[in-house]
Order: C-alpha cells, then sequence, then structure tokens
C-alpha cells in the first residue's frame, strides 16, 4: 500500500490526456494515467495504493476516465486536502473513495500507508493522520460499486417535486 | 432572508423553499451529451437498466470534440451514439453544428430558471441564459437519461460584482481572467459565482458567455448572470414561447462571499502556464516567443471575438512564424464571419480557418503541439498537456491579444499594434 504523492491543482489532463478519451476500458485506461506528468506511476501502482495530494485534486474537465483510468491502476482511495467538485462525484460514482485530509502535507511519496476510513484515521509512518468523516450515503454508492448498483435499486427518482422531504 | 438567484431556481424547480446546503433530487430540464462523455453515458444508462430516456425532447446529442472522425475509434463512438439517438428518438446535431455549449445557447435549449446539465464541465456557461447549468460525469449523466433528475448539493454563492468601463482592447477575457487571478483555482469550490454590476449589465451576451463558461476554471459549480432585457431578448431569439419573468437575487440575500472590481484601469490579461489563475498583465509576459495560436473554442469563439480579431490584424498578414489557426465554435458564428467576409481576410493574411468543432482546446484531435512548443490561445484551459505534449507551453488571452500577437510572432499588447 504505497503512496503516490502529488501536489495541488492536479487536473485531470494529467490524470488521463485528451488523446486516451476513446477509451473506456478502465484497465486500458489505467496504462496511460498520468503519461507524461509521471510515467512511473502507471507502470509501478499496485492494487491498493493510495494517491495523496494537496489542494484542488481533479480539477477540469469532466471526463470520468480520470477516476476510471486511477481506479483501473488499483487506487481505491485518493487522499487531498480538497477535490474539485465534479472529479469528487466522478469519483464516488466509479466506486473510488475520495478522502479530505487536511494533511497530506506531512505524508512522503513512496511510504507505505493504512487507511481506515471507517475510524476516520490514516495510518503513513507510524503517524496517525485524521479523515473528515465520510456521509453514509456515500458509502452506500461507493459500496453498490458506483451510482451505477444504486441506481438499479431504484423504479424512479425520488424528485423533491412528488414527494416533500 | 432573501434568496439568491441559485436558491430562487432550485425552490422554483422542486416547489418547495431550498437553500444552499441542501441535497435535493431536482427535475432536470435539459441534459446536454457529446462524443467524448457521451458513450460512456449511454453505457451507464444501460447498465442501471435505462431501456427508453426520460424525455427525447429535453436531451441533446452532438459531436463537437473530435470531428470529422478523427480516428477510427472515435468514428465507432460516433456510430454508437447516433445508433442510441434513432433508437431513443433523441434530435442529433451529430458533426454539423458545432461546439455544444455555442450550440445550446443558439438553439434555445437554456432559459432563465431552467436546471441544464450536460457531460462537460463548462456547461456552467449557460448561466449567461440565467439557467442554473452545471457540469457532470457521465455515470450521473446516465442516470440522467434514466430519471431526468440528479442529486444536487445547492451551491452557496459568491457575487463578483463588475464596474467601470472597458479601456481600449479590453473586454470580458481579459475580466475573466483577472477574476479567475483573484480568486484562485479553487477559490469558488461547490459554489456558484453571480456575475453583476454595471459592467456586467452593459456586457453582450457573448461577453456573458465568456464569463460565465469560466467559473468552472475557480472551481465553481456554475456561473450565472440574473436575466435582464438583454437576456430574455436573446433566448426569445432562440425559443418560441418565452415569456419573462422576474428572477433575481434578493437585496439581503446570503453570500459565501462577496468581490467587487473595479475595471476601469484593467490592462489585457494572459494566463501563463500551466494554471488558468496565473494572469498577469500583458506587459508582464510581451515578447515571449509563440509557435501556434488559436483563435476559437466555447469561451471565445463568436463573431465578436473574430471581429475584433480581424480588427487588430486590418489589413496585415500574420506572423510566418506563427501558426495561425482559427475555428469557429458555431456553423451560425462561421456563417456570419463568412457573410461579413472575415474568412477571407484571416486566409489572406496567413490563417488556417477550420471547420466548428473544439479544435486544439481538446488536446486529442488536431492542432497539438509538439515538446517545446509554445502556444496562445483564446481557449479556456493551460493546462500542462492540454494541447498536446507535456513538455508545450499554453497561454491563454483574449481574441484581441491573440491577433496582435499572431501578427507580431510573440505575445503582444493589442493596443500597441
Amino acid at each position: 500500500m504505497r503512496v503516490w504523492k502529488f501536489g495541488d491543482n492536479i487536473d485531470t489532463d494529467a490524470i488521463i490526456p485528451g488523446r486516451f478519451l476513446t477509451i473506456y476500458d478502465e484497465k486500458e485506461l489505467a496504462q496511460h494515467a498520468f503519461e507524461g506528468t509521471r510515467d512511473d506511476f502507471s507502470r509501478l501502482a499496485q492494487d491498493g495504493d493510495v494517491i495523496v495530494a494537496g489542494r484542488n485534486f481533479g480539477c477540469g474537465s469532466s471526463r470520468e476516465h480520470a477516476p476510471l483510468a486511477l481506479k483501473g491502476a488499483g487506487i481505491r482511495f485518493i487522499l487531498a486536502q480538497s477535490f474539485a467538485r465534479i472529479f469528487f462525484r466522478n469519483a464516488i460514482n466509479v466506486g473510488l473513495l475520495p478522502l479530505v485530509c487536511p494533511q497530506t502535507d506531512a505524508i512522503k511519496d513512496g511510504c507505505s500507508i493504512i487507511v481506515k476510513e471507517r475510524e476516520g484515521i490514516v495510518i503513513a509512518e507510524g503517524r496517525e493522520y485524521a479523515i473528515e468523516p465520510v456521509p453514509e450515503f456515500m458509502y452506500s454508492i461507493v459500496e453498490a460499486a458506483g451510482l451505477v448498483g444504486y441506481a438499479k435499486q431504484l423504479k424512479e427518482a425520488p424528485v423533491c417535486t412528488k414527494s416533500r422531504r | 432572508m432573501g434568496a439568491t438567484i441559485i436558491e430562487k431556481i432550485f425552490s422554483g424547480r422542486c416547489r418547495q423553499d431550498i437553500r444552499a446546503g441542501a441535497v435535493v433530487m431536482a427535475p432536470v430540464d435539459g441534459a446536454m451529451i457529446h462524443d467524448i462523455t457521451g458513450p460512456l453515458a449511454i453505457r451507464k444508462f444501460y447498465e442501471m437498466g435505462g431501456e427508453r430516456v426520460f424525455d427525447p425532447r429535453r436531451i441533446i446529442m452532438l459531436f463537437d470534440h473530435q470531428i470529422p472522425a478523427d480516428s477510427i475509434e472515435a468514428a465507432k463512438n460516433h456510430v454508437y451514439m447516433r445508433k442510441f439517438a434513432a433508437e431513443q428518438d433523441i434530435h442529433n446535431y451529430d458533426i454539423c453544428e458545432g461546439v455544444c455549449h455555442q450550440v445550446v445557447m443558439e438553439k434555445g435549449h437554456a432559459a432563465p430558471g431552467e436546471i441544464i446539465v450536460g457531460a462537460d464541465s463548462h456547461t456552467c456557461m449557460y448561466g449567461a441564459a440565467g439557467a442554473f447549468a452545471t457540469g457532470i460525469g457521465s455515470t450521473d449523466m446516465g442516470f440522467v437519461l434514466k430519471f431526468g433528475a440528479l442529486y444536487f448539493r445547492v451551491p452557496e454563492s459568491i457575487r463578483a460584482e463588475v464596474n467601470g468601463r472597458f479601456g481600449y482592447r479590453v473586454g470580458a477575457k481579459d475580466l475573466i481572467l483577472s477574476i479567475a487571478a483573484d480568486i484562485g483555482a479553487d477559490g469558488a469550490t461547490y459554489k456558484a459565482i453571480e456575475f453583476c454590476g454595471q459592467t456586467i449589465g452593459d456586457l453582450d451576451m457573448p461577453g456573458r458567455m465568456t464569463c460565465c463558461n469560466m467559473a468552472i476554471e475557480m472551481g465553481a459549480k456554475t456561473g450565472i448572470v440574473a436575466p435582464d432585457q438583454m437576456t430574455w431578448d436573446y433566448v426569445a431569439q432562440h425559443r418560441e414561447g418565452i415569456r419573462p419573468f422576474a428572477l433575481a437575487s434578493d437585496p439581503d440575500a446570503s453570500y459565501a462571499g462577496r468581490r467587487s472590481y473595479d475595471i476601469s484601469r484593467l490592462e489585457p490579461q494572459v494566463a501563463t502556464p500551466h494554471n488558468v489563475d496565473q494572469g498577469v498583465p500583458v506587459g508582464t509576459v510581451a515578447g515571449t516567443h509563440i509557435d501556434q495560436v488559436f483563435i476559437g473554442s466555447c469561451t471565445n469563439g463568436r463573431f465578436e471575438d473574430f471581429f475584433e480579431a480581424a480588427e487588430v490584424l486590418g489589413i496585415r498578414k500574420f506572423s510566418e512564424k506563427v501558426r495561425v489557426i482559427i475555428i469557429p465554435a458555431s456553423r451560425d458564428e462561421y456563417l456570419k464571419i463568412l457573410r461579413a467576409g472575415l474568412i477571407e481576410r484571416f486566409v489572406a493574411a496567413g490563417a488556417l480557418v477550420g471547420a466548428p468543432s473544439c479544435g486544439p482546446c481538446m488536446g486529442g484531435a488536431f492542432g497539438l503541439l509538439a515538446p517545446g512548443e509554445v502556444s496562445l490561445s483564446t481557449s479556456n484551459r493551460n493546462f500542462r498537456g492540454r494541447q498536446g505534449s507535456t513538455e508545450a507551453e499554453v497561454y491563454l488571452c483574449s481574441a484581441a491579444t491573440a491577433a496582435a500577437s499572431a501578427v507580431t510572432g510573440e505575445i503582444t499588447d493589442p493596443r500597441e499594434v
């Protein structure tokens, strides 16, 4: 479970460049993740590795290819000080958990890490770091392997015009 | 406590009083899919058990990123989407109309008070029509195609009040680049930016579109301008049966932040590599070598942009050291510049004029940059690798600055040519 450390404002063009957007298979996308900006990632990333980043991770395009490429590379968790909005939703929708951790600056590239998301902590090099609690409905989507599993259970959407909350 | 325009849109569509922070399953009035994110959205629709879309009349399909098909894979995606459109009775504009956001505006698919989603981050542009419009991913879009609704967290708003008159050859793009530099790439994350003030009131629809288009570059969920007479006139020109109604934030609405800008002394702005919020006055980077100039995109690919570029160009030719690529944002805009004689002038001056599409902005189709090359572009993003090699650089600017620089062969203040 190694840490892949990134800085601030990691955009979706860096995660998966535009020329690979005709691909929809997550394993195939993973072969091009961070191509040109961090080439060792696609070669060396292993199942269960964790991305740790600064502010505004996933800014830019709405391409869902970005969280898919990371999922295909074996990533299950992304820790960042903050996330861009569309990426945040897309990650949850494909079954990848974005976790907000204010102290990611202290976590080093390449170190080993354990994520205890239910307990609200991560442990890196023997030190504990707090992560913000994840709303329960986010787990229900991630655990249904994304929004698709959730949507399958619905006959119709509970639109707020039909039944008042 | 009064409500913001965003809160009013959600309250109106959900028929209950809704405030920022609420998470609601809101009905969607319009949904747009294109050739990049559309195929995956369609797959998700089927995976969710979808058989018929919620309402084919509310769905817009078109291809703009990889057109005409630039690879066999892209062609296959187009075929897949065409088949879906035929099966579901969805109107497909196909490859002929132009860049999705411009087409949505022109064809009357966004109007004040509506909730519109698009599987593209610059969907926030339709805030210029007084709609709440936001970009979503493909899975969310699959859900929308099936159910005609989506979960939203109703955003808080940042009020950006702009006053003053633009100086010579300074305009909306310079304004929004300077606002992005002020607010920062994540300064408006999950919020709406409400543009207001005398300058915004005076700004034409293309200028308002440029501003709302780039709200996402500050992390915003949307940008919006409260509809005024200009908005209603524009929308009525593009959709039948539009009746104006009052829609604006209350004076005592609660905002997450307030910014005010006096633009009387604003200089032409250039966003430097590799972030949109790294805008500087053009003088700071004047003289920078450029290899390619791109005038186009959903941000600045309208008649007014090309008219301004042509005015700067005058009777000169573009520098032979620079590749100048000009791409109108839509067929309508193309026809306007064609009839105005601008295409002839651009081509005679040495530019390559392309058919309406996203062009080099998408970074995957054509007009790509080699390592070490520098592009000056009127589009919206200058991320590393956005227009080709990750070792290339992209600067962003207005059409006036792009044209001036294309004449001299280096980044140039448009007021000095």
